[in-house]
């Protein structure tokens, strides 16, 4: 008994000892838990003006969110409540002035061992790649005005590139470039047009990317971002042909490729514009008044004779897919099953693809291959179109017949029926 | 041929035995009153249940139960096969057509009030016959396996989930894992083409027994002008008179079948995608309409309960009372008609009309 009684004593008295334990390691956890003192936040964020502003951003900032503070780019110390926390000799830095803000930025973001702890992934090579740039080169010749790394990416609310809100977020960084490269009075004196962003706002990669594709090309898909710089005559087909990987093999290859370079023409821009980029229209090849290579070809040249062959091609080509494609929505909407036809029909659609990429060949019989092959394929599908209409018709008259049979037997046994009840 | 025609029908009277078949056709009568036209919608609906047997049959020879081969085969008999189409294709409206027929026969027999007694047993093997004729719908449906059907299967089985307790188990059942897989789509055929052409014969045939042992049903309103005198007693025998007109009925769903099927082919739409995202406006066949469009109007929680659930148990005790109408309604079985029923069965048309109407136009 009295065994039993020191053993629920002593239970009693670990109970008591494990809750004391628990209690203060929550306490722990809590001290743990509370955010870091920061005094550049809690003094800065009193003040009015371009001295509260930063305090207030920098919540929404990216370095915020990974843990870093006011004292990591400024240096200072931010467990000091007084003013002396803003001393040089606690290695307080200040606000760089434009000329240093690369440098600044780069005191980390260049440094590889130090990035990894935050984001592995990400290049470190911005600085060096920026001082390339026209950007960069004019900045060290002392061109204040000159885009720095805050001027794209904002600062004190810096957002990472992925953030849709973020001013260099593939579908914001047109209006970002256009802040001053649109600005006829801020770009006075370096003697480049204005209207690049007009332009652009007109082409089918900014309609594509205003469709959601964020992969569609922006100014720095083909200028490079910390790195840019216009493409010179001699890169603008590398840097189409980034994308547009086969038009360029073909162009390079065609007669157009070595004669284009020999008069020093800009390749893929002579027809395609730069920043305008309009949706192609397969007018622009031919002979027709509005076809592009009319510009320098005339009647008689081979090139005349190229671009007849293989303007009237497409042409063909398109009216024969045409037809098929009416003939089996003819078909279709009157319940006939064509799906075959379809698929058949969709490969003709993959060789128009195809011959409008081999048009950049500017070989004839290269674009005649492909067009007639589409044009057999959509004579087929034609084919079992007109078939299926046939058949179509052959029901209807089928059922006009059974339709006939059908009366009569009724009419047969409405009569039986009078007759049968008559009679009784 | 009359001599002939006689010594066939002695010749099976000898064998069968238990009276003559011509004297059974000659005493069997049909009631002529102005409800009569009524009478003849059993016989439609058993007519196209004729035609859908024998054009599954048909389809069998080339339909391939799998997820592999189940869209091309009815791509092929719609394409390729010789009739194929048409077979296909009175097979899918007849089918729908039945469903209207057999709908229009149930709320005929019940705004008749032809379940009172003693035919409970009739109208209980006839609901049985109704729900059959449904899941005919709703497992072939599946079968041709396309876009539009296999979503609809998802969404349809997805609902047999929410039963409670025993729901998972139904589900992994109906579909034999725990997605719509080629997997189903064999379970389902074997529904289509074995289980459910198996117990719907039975039910036809004790049907169509209590049909023959206690004729048909004399609504109550004629039944009492015949026993007050004012009207009189009239009928037809149901062989030949009765059965030339439902031939000719079925001449008429005939025409009307091969006119549907010419004029407007069942779609085959495009293979169904598991892995592909289901198409905008996904919705039941038109005969489930009014429980769907239910259910999109019940909130997600109704009292911290599933509204999914509250709306199954709400449509199956719903079900319940319907199939048990003769033994609530016993009363009119001694003469007296309660307008309750009567009132029931408007509401029950009603909602289904407007709720079917409400969801094909919104």
């Amino acid at each position: 008994m009295r065994i039993m009684k020191r053993s629920s004593n002593i239970n009693r008295r670990a109970r008591g000892c494990v809750i004391i334990v628990a209690v203060m390691l929550w306490a722990l956890n809590a001290v743990a838990a509370a955010p870091p003192k920061d005094s550049c936040i809690a003094c800065h964020s009193t003040l009015p003006g371009q001295y509260g502003q930063p305090a207030k951003l920098f919540s929404a900032d990216i370095h915020h969110q990974v843990g870093l503070s006011c004292a990591d780019c400024h240096g200072g110390d931010r467990n000091d409540d007084s003013m002396n926390a803003m001393s040089p000799s606690k290695g307080f830095r200040g606000a760089p002035t434009k000329a240093q803000i690369p440098e600044f930025c780069g005191r980390c973001h260049s440094d590889p061992s130090y990035m990894r702890k935050f984001n592995p992934g990400l290049r470190t090579d911005q600085v060096s790649e920026y001082l390339t740039s026209v950007h960069g080169k004019r900045l060290k010749q002392g061109d204040s005005k000159v885009a720095v790394c805050v001027d794209c990416h904002s600062v004190h609310n810096i957002r990472a590139p992925s953030d849709p809100r973020a001013p260099v977020y593939p579908t914001n960084v047109a209006e970002t470039c256009a802040r001053c490269h649109a600005d006829a009075n801020y770009m006075k004196g370096y003697r480049i047009p204005t209207n690049q962003y007009a332009l652009y706002k007109k082409s089918v990669h900014a309609a594509v990317l205003a469709g959601g594709d964020t992969s569609a090309p922006t100014c720095s898909t083909c200028h490079g971002n910390h790195g840019a710089t216009p493409p010179g005559v001699s890169s603008v087909a590398n840097v189409c042909g980034t994308c547009h990987a086969m038009n360029e093999q073909l162009f390079e290859k065609s007669p157009h490729g070595a004669a284009f370079a020999k008069m020093g023409l800009p390749g893929c821009v002579q027809c395609h514009s730069n920043h305008e980029i309009v949706k192609p229209a397969d007018s622009w090849v031919g002979t027709d008044p509005k076809s592009l290579c009319l510009t320098c070809h005339v009647k008689g040249d081979n090139g005349y004779a190229a671009a007849q062959a293989i303007g009237g091609g497409l042409d063909k080509l398109k009216a024969a897919y045409h037809d098929a494609d009416a003939v089996l929505d003819t078909a279709e909407r009157s319940g006939m099953e064509v799906s075959s036809a379809r698929v058949e029909l969709s490969s003709a659609h993959s060789d128009l693809i195809k011959a409008r990429v081999a048009v950049h060949s500017f070989n004839a019989a290269d674009v005649l291959k492909i067009t007639n092959q589409g044009v057999d394929t959509s004579h087929k599908a034609y084919e079992a179109g007109i078939a299926a209409l046939h058949e179509r018709n052959y029901r209807r008259k089928g059922l006009a017949i059974a339709l006939i049979a059908i009366v009569i037997a009724i009419s047969g046994l409405y009569f039986k029926i009078r007759q049968m009840e008559r009679s009784t | 041929m009359a001599g002939l025609k006689r010594r066939f029908v002695d010749w099976l009277d000898e064998r069968l035995g238990g009276g003559s078949i011509e004297e059974f056709l000659r005493h069997k009568k049909v009631p002529i009153h102005r409800h009569t036209i009524w009478y003849y919608f059993g016989g439609m609906a058993l007519f196209l249940f004729v035609i859908q047997v024998l054009t599954g049959i048909l389809l069998l020879m080339y339909y391939r139960p799998t997820a592999s081969g189940a869209f091309e085969s009815v791509q092929f008999i719609m394409t390729q096969v010789k009739f194929g189409w048409l077979i296909r294709s009175i097979h899918s409206w007849s089918a729908n057509l039945m469903i209207l027929i057999v709908f229009i026969h149930m709320f005929s027999v019940y705004f008749l009030k032809a379940y009172r007694k003693p035919r409970e047993l009739t109208w209980v093997s006839g609901m049985l016959l109704f729900f059959i004729v449904l899941a005919f719908g709703f497992s072939g449906y599946l079968l041709p396996w396309n876009t539009l059907a296999f979503f609809a299967t998802k969404v349809g089985t997805d609902m047999a989930g929410f039963v409670p307790f025993i729901g998972k188990w139904i589900l992994v059942f109906l579909r034999g894992g725990n997605e719509v897989t080629g997997a189903t789509l064999t379970r389902f055929f074997g529904f289509h083409v074995a289980v459910l052409p198996g117990l719907a014969t039975l039910l036809l045939a004790l049907h169509l027994l209590l049909v023959q042992r206690l004729g048909m049903s004399v609504p109550p309103g004629v039944e009492k002008k015949i026993k007050e005198g004012q009207e009189p007693e009239r009928s037809m025998p149901f062989f030949p008179n009765f059965l030339l007109r439902d031939i000719m009925g079925w001449y008429g769903a005939l025409g009307v079948l091969g006119a549907l099927a010419a004029i407007f082919p069942w779609e085959l739409g495009t293979k169904a995608n598991p892995f592909g995202s289901a198409p905008a406006g996904i919705h039941p066949e038109w005969y489930f309409l009014f429980m769907y469009q239910t259910l999109k109007y019940l909130p997600a929680k109704i009292f911290f309960i599933n509204s999914e659930l509250l709306g199954l148990m709400g449509f199956g005790i719903a079900g319940a009372i319907w199939v048990l109408v003769p033994f609530l309604d016993y009363k009119t079985g001694f003469g007296k008609v309660t307008r309750f029923f009567t009132g029931l069965g408007i509401f029950a048309l009603g909602y289904i009309i407007v709720m079917s109407v409400l969801a094909l136009v919104g």
